[in-house]
């Protein structure tokens, strides 16, 4: 009984925003593992974290403009995400693109950022749009977020089989006649959402660990798809919980007073884990759906 | 008349010796971002080139805590960062790697924010850069690095060009690929720690990439590439320097918007030359100087 109040302190279960802060964090955790598989096999984590920082653009400019937090990261991302799809017809050109994007949409992030603080004095608003707290989440948002999940889920389950195909085998996909251009716009419509959404409730820097680390590390494990894919589900969904609850327990904690952030658990938990994938030999994707080089 | 070259150019923008430190430092920097950019470029490495700076900003934090001198903390964490990069890649960076690094850096950098309780105004001019921010010795020290950094990919030159553009052929003339990818990743880290401190953590990439870019769009030779990118690089800081001076905007900011610029009028020149010479049959594009801004 000590052990256990030692492990997880009196008060956890029963806190409020300890209760927000894992429902908000496991839907978010389930959806950027969903789509974070397919965004490791296809090569794209620059993308998928740029689009965090992409959105947070957005962030600061309906804070300028006095408008919901939620619309600024999902119409920055989509603006983003489309002029990086546009631009980069050509795949040699895709990173470079994805970098004059990002660099054009940081640029607007410190004029807005400057701009609000000449209007509030205050830099609290720039670590929290680049960090933000999970603990901070506004409790009317979880509708929302809820939904956008969903939808992002759906969407990449309705492209399973297409995107799989398109992803590992580009040439087969073409001759069975996949729409395959349509299809990597329909899942970049998916990493987006999950994306900002991600980023609006945990910040871009938990956005962009929670897409990549649980994916990276499930497919590690197992050569099937559909399997990394629960694997990657069950891993975001543990980074997520060990993560709150060993933040909520450094509030006793050196220097005392202060709790330690809960990303900085978070991200440590996913690094640990992915740490322990690489003791393993590693096994590639399966025939079929074979791919000549390691991922991850 | 000279009311408007004096509101554009107001005095001691040329004479104010903390203005001369800016302009010496943010000349050096250009000409090695627009240096490193090139192969940034060539590679598809514009995460490596993103992720460093962005993550190296843990370091400063760090250094915040304990006391030390941030760019020194900067310096240090660029260098590691791009170690455990350069390290785990075989022949182009795997972005889950690179990504997987950065999270952890940023991690570490959110750690040691919350725990030093670093000043406000500090984290913002890391993040965005700082005018004002080059003291003498900054000068001498961003020199001496960066000669230090333009020497050595005068060095490795002609190798690592066969290694970006020809992995297997560079393999087979026995050219030590590896030990290449690590050197270059470790030279984007000191390029980076030179610019953070003036153009900022989050926006020191965009000089690593937009005007290579707009160089690799406008000539076809890795020489001229080259030429074009520095001059484009340069042109890109003194207009931001003049600007952020006359109008007080973030540098990270003016910097970001003239390096987009410059590639939207590259690929658009480009554009125009190729639809011009399908038009009239033949006809060489021309790489004429380029018009920032």
């Amino acid at each position: 009984m000590g052990f256990w109040h030692q492990l997880v302190a009196p008060g956890f279960f029963q806190s409020g925003q300890v209760q927000a802060a894992l429902v908000i964090g496991s839907v978010v955790a389930v959806s950027s593992a969903v789509a974070g598989i397919f965004v490791v096999i296809r090569g794209q984590a620059f993308l998928g974290h740029a689009l965090g920082d992409i959105g947070a653009t957005g962030a600061a400019a309906a804070a300028l403009a006095g408008l919901q937090a939620l619309w600024g990261f999902l119409a920055a991302g989509l603006v983003g995400g489309l002029a990086v799809d546009v631009s980069s017809r050509r795949a040699r050109e895709r990173d470079v693109a994805t970098g004059v994007v990002l660099s054009a949409m940081l640029g607007l992030s410190a004029l807005f950022l400057y701009l609000i603080s000449q209007a509030s004095g205050g830099a609290g608003v720039t670590q929290q749009i680049l960090f933000g707290s999970i603990f901070a989440v506004d409790p009317a948002l979880t509708d929302p977020i809820v939904g956008f999940s969903l939808l992002s889920v759906a969407l990449v389950a309705l492209l399973f089989r297409p995107l799989l195909w398109s992803s590992v085998h580009l040439e087969a996909a073409r001759a069975r006649g996949i729409p395959v251009g349509l299809v990597s716009l329909g899942f970049l419509v998916a990493v987006i959402v999950t994306v900002e959404e991600a980023a609006l409730v945990v910040g871009a820097l938990l956005s962009t660990a929670l897409l990549v680390g649980p994916a990276a590390t499930a497919i590690r494990f197992t050569g099937r798809v559909g399997r990394a894919m629960l694997l990657a589900v069950g891993l975001g969904l543990l980074d997520v919980w060990l993560g709150v609850l060993l933040s909520y327990d450094s509030y006793t904690w050196p220097p005392a007073g202060r709790g330690w952030p809960v990303s900085f658990f978070i991200v440590a938990v996913m690094i640990v884990t992915h740490g322990v994938s690489h003791v393993r030999p590693h096994r590639r994707l399966r025939a079929g759906r074979a791919v000549s080089e390691p991922l991850g | 008349m000279s009311g408007i070259w004096n509101a554009v150019f107001p005095p001691g923008l040329f004479t104010n010796p903390l203005l001369i430190h800016l302009w010496i430092a943010a000349t050096v920097i250009a000409v090695v971002a627009g240096t490193v950019g090139v192969f940034v470029n060539l590679r598809g490495d514009a995460f490596v080139a993103h992720a460093v700076p962005r993550g190296a900003f843990a370091g400063a934090a760090a250094a915040s805590l304990v006391g030390a001198n941030t760019v020194l903390g900067l310096g240090v964490f660029a260098v590691v960062m791009a170690g455990a990069i350069g390290m785990r890649r075989q022949r182009r960076a795997n972005p889950v790697d690179v990504a997987l690094i950065l999270v952890l850096a940023l991690g570490l950098g959110d750690l040691f924010l919350t725990l030093s309780q670093a000043y406000a105004p500090l984290v913002f001019s890391l993040l965005f850069g700082q005018l004002l921010g080059v003291s003498a010795t900054d000068v001498w020290l961003i020199g001496a690095l960066g000669v230090v950094v333009l020497v050595a990919v005068g060095v490795v030159y002609r190798p690592l060009l066969l290694a970006s553009t020809a992995p297997e052929l560079a393999a087979a003339r026995g050219v030590p690929i590896v030990a290449l990818n690590l050197a270059f990743t470790v030279l984007v880290a000191l390029a980076a720690t030179l610019t953070v401190p003036v153009v900022g953590a989050l926006l020191a990439f965009s000089l690593m990439v937009g005007p290579a870019a707009a160089g690799w769009y406008l000539a076809r030779t890795p020489g001229r590439v080259l030429g074009l990118s520095v001059a484009v690089a340069i042109a890109v800081v003194w207009i931001a320097i003049v600007l952020g001076y006359d109008t007080n905007l973030p540098i990270g900011f003016l910097v970001s918007a003239l390096c987009l610029a410059a590639y939207v009028t590259a690929r658009a020149w480009r554009w125009a030359s190729r639809k011009g010479r399908s038009r009239a049959g033949a006809g060489a594009a021309g790489s004429e100087p380029l018009a920032v801004g």
